[in-house]
């Protein structure tokens, strides 16, 4: 039998709570410094520069197309054999980080490839340099476009910490273990409880981005 | 790293035959959920489209992982004993085909609603008009994101390290424990892994500019 009074003990929620907070800071942390790497390689890639931008195309594809897992692992297991040795909860940011980024790169280019080659064409005609109209012109009009595909990345990063319960990272889905690890009655309740906060937290975040798209058209 | 590759072959073969069993299942089996709860989500029925739509944002909104583990742990407890490769593999299914069905969705859409009431004035049922005319319109436009999802699912697929589902991820973890040639061995998994996904990935970037 589930026992669901004792599995919501104000000492159980709370200690999930705390991996929740967990959980967000390292997703905030992870997407802001992915957002700018990624806004890098991604103009980097869109630019065309001889060499550089095949380069670092390739760069961006293989990890983008390798498992998150694959990645949390390499960075807490593979690195110290480089001689950095970092902890868990960097070593989970670090790894988020270099994948986010190139999920992120791939965004920023195909929302820059969106809007109206015209634009930059007209920017330089008035006499703008390329970084100029690039940074006044095509971005905000990239980024407005890029705002849906950016929050759903920021959702599945939101998840994807998850996986740093693999390397004992103190977020939500470890602390869920802990919990149930106490007793198997546990199991269900905390379950359902671990989902509910995933769940209220993402949802949240895609009914904004629904707002902000509504907002904008 | 060859002689790590030769010594551990047959790990790495299983656990690649693994991974891609596991998709291959999971992305049959999704796209047949998913496909039927994207119709779900645009049938005329009211009640029917909310159902769809639950179903669809509670599974885009948890953690693969914590799917995974909530049927690794409790299907044995109460219903049948499982292996951590049904599980994961059951666990990827339900998780894909939410965001298989958002796919599917999104094509349904983009066909002309006057494909439909044609089919209608014709004298065909809905589900008819849906099945004849609509979906297989639809599917052109989804298999881009369909492939994408495929390969979102092949590396999702490493979730079955966690239920010792004995996929890639799980062989790579135990070569790396066993020989200590942790940066090499996650090279050579990384490496198989590529295998599967890069091809798919750049053939739907071709397709896409293609359709575009």
């Amino acid at each position: 039998m589930q026992n669901w009074i004792d599995a919501y003990s104000w000492i159980n929620i709370r200690f999930l709570l705390q991996g929740l907070w967990i959980t967000i800071l390292i997703s905030v942390i992870s997407v802001i410094l992915s957002f700018i790497i990624g806004s890098v390689l991604g103009i980097i890639r869109y630019a065309k520069i001889p060499y550089l931008s095949r380069i670092i195309g390739f760069i961006i594809d293989v990890i983008r197309n390798l498992p998150l897992l694959l990645i949390i692992f390499f960075v807490y297991f593979g690195l110290p054999a480089f001689g950095f040795k970092p902890d868990t909860i960097p070593a989970a940011i670090l790894a988020m980080t270099v994948f986010e980024s190139m999920m992120i790169a791939e965004i920023i280019r195909s929302g820059i490839n969106a809007v109206d080659i015209g634009q930059m064409e007209a920017s330089r005609a008035m006499g703008m340099n390329l970084a100029q109209a690039m940074w006044h012109i095509v971005l905000p009009q990239a980024y407005k476009k890029m705002i849906p595909a950016l929050v759903s990345q920021f959702i599945s990063l939101i998840k994807d910490t998850s996986l740093a319960t693999i390397i004992v990272v103190p977020e939500l889905m470890q602390h869920g273990q802990v919990v149930y690890g106490q007793d198997p009655n546990y199991i269900i309740p905390v379950f359902v409880a671990m989902a509910i906060m995933y769940f209220v937290v993402c949802y949240a975040l895609s009914l904004l981005s629904k707002f902000i798209d509504r907002r904008m058209a | 790293m060859i002689h790590l590759l030769t010594s551990n072959w047959s790990a790495f073969i299983s656990g690649f035959g693994w991974t891609l069993l596991s998709s291959i299942l999971a992305l049959f089996f999704s796209l047949i959920i998913g496909s039927l709860f994207a119709i779900l989500e645009v049938v005329p029925n009211k009640a029917l489209r909310i159902i769809g739509n639950v179903y669809v944002e509670i599974f885009r909104n948890i953690p693969l992982l914590v799917i995974t583990m909530f049927f690794y742990l409790v299907i044995p407890l109460y219903i049948v004993k499982i292996n951590g490769f049904t599980a994961g593999t059951i666990g990827l299914t339900i998780y894909t085909s939410a965001f298989i069905a958002e796919t599917v969705r999104a094509g349904i859409n983009s066909v002309d609603p006057g494909q439909m009431e044609a089919a209608r004035s014709q004298g065909m049922t809905f589900w008819k008009a849906m099945r004849y005319i609509v979906l297989p319109q639809a599917f052109k436009y989804v298999i881009p994101p369909l492939g994408n999802q495929f390969v979102n699912l092949v590396k999702n697929s490493s979730v079955l390290a966690f239920v010792a589902g004995f996929d890639l991820m799980y062989q790579g973890n135990a070569i790396a424990s066993q020989t200590f040639e942790t940066v090499n061995t996650y090279v050579i998994v990384g490496i198989f892994y590529l295998i599967i996904t890069l091809p798919i990935s750049y053939y739907m970037q071709h397709l896409e500019k293609k359709l575009a």
